[in-house]
């Protein structure tokens, strides 16, 4: 195959805009995580337990990791098309991050719900 | 005043070194590129671009104390010695200081640099509104010095497929012209990630520009353009 350099994927806007957003979601709620933390310094297993079993804070704290794995998926991504040249092993790499990352998201529910 | 320069002739060096020079400067020398020219008259080998020596041509970008600036005007009273001389980093040396910016200008080409409006022109001229001008500001007195992009790591890591900051200042400077006509296809031009979202808004760009520019301003506006045609 002749090498050619082709380049014009015409995507990008999404991720990008993505990796904004889900920082403005783990910032708000980091923040109301915060205010918890600094009112119930000292939390025991109970604590937690009472903590996460009220629904808005799991889906709170759902919504926080599924950010912080949407926005990894763009940072991590971004460091392999800068660093990692050779495309089929990106490739594989990309493969693995996602792998990692879906994984991450199932046993973050599991572990959410089972508490 | 001491100096250290890079070195590189192919033909004669296996590879390139760094070699030192002790000028005595007269009164009148002010400017780092006045410095150059008096090691040249000692050593006449050292090769270097230079052309207008005020900041307007652009020719003699380099690598100035581990920074990129323009030789002609960067005041010799405000660089430490040894004075380290380096070609612009990133971009392939033909000689000494000089570096083959082929690739430069392959990806400043590729944004169409240059008003596109199909319609037919008016007699005179194609106006603008004072406001409209404005926006221009900032953007047209880019001198395609190449030190923004040759300080860029971006850049540096796929100068074949990342624009750099030089090129979408030009992008965003047609952008931005209430005249042309092809917003469109510049934005899906440059919708890529690569094209356009390797910026990762470090800013080496407008830490550098000798003509004070900033191309990640312009960069954001770009981001921002394509949001409001997207959402």
């Amino acid at each position: 195959m002749v090498k050619r350099i082709v380049v014009g994927a015409h995507y990008g806007l999404r991720d990008w805009l993505m990796q904004r957003v889900t920082a403005v979601i783990m910032v708000l709620a980091t923040l109301v995580f915060a205010a918890f933390f600094v009112t119930h310094l000292s939390m025991e297993f109970e604590d937690w337990q009472g903590f996460l079993s009220f629904q808005a804070i799991r889906v709170l704290t759902l919504l926080f990791f599924l950010s912080l794995f949407l926005h990894a998926w763009v940072g991590i991504r971004d460091i392999l098309m800068d660093y990692v040249q050779p495309v089929g092993i990106r490739l594989t790499l990309q493969i693995a991050t996602i792998i990692a990352l879906v994984s991450y998201a199932l046993w973050t529910v599991s572990i959410l719900w089972r508490v | 005043m001491k100096f250290n320069v890079y070195r590189y002739n192919p033909e004669t060096d296996a590879k390139p070194y760094m070699q030192s020079y002790d000028v005595e400067l007269k009164s009148t020398d002010r400017m780092l590129l006045d410095a150059i020219l008096r090691i040249k008259e000692m050593d006449d080998t050292l090769s270097l671009r230079k052309s207008c020596r005020e900041g307007v041509c652009g020719s003699d970008g380099m690598n100035i104390n581990g920074k990129n600036g323009l030789a002609c005007i960067t005041p010799i009273s405000s660089l430490k010695e040894p004075v380290e001389l380096r070609p612009l980093p990133g971009l392939p040396v033909i000689r000494d200081l000089i570096v083959d910016m082929s690739q430069f200008f392959k990806q400043y080409h590729s944004v169409t640099p240059y008003l596109v409006n199909d319609t037919v022109a008016p007699e005179k001229e194609r106006l603008q509104s004072p406001e409209d001008r404005e926006e221009l500001n900032g953007l047209y007195e880019c001198i395609l010095c190449a030190c923004c992009s040759t300080s860029c790591p971006s850049f540096w890591w796929n100068p074949d497929k990342f624009v750099g900051p030089a090129g979408l200042l030009q992008a965003y400077r047609f952008l931005a012209d209430t005249r042309d006509q092809a917003t469109n296809e510049r934005l899906d031009n440059l919708e890529d990630p690569y094209r356009l979202f390797r910026c990762h808004t470090i800013m080496n760009c407008v830490d550098v520009c000798p003509k004070g520019l900033n191309p990640s301003l312009a960069i954001g506006k770009i981001k921002e353009m394509l949001v409001k045609r997207a959402v």
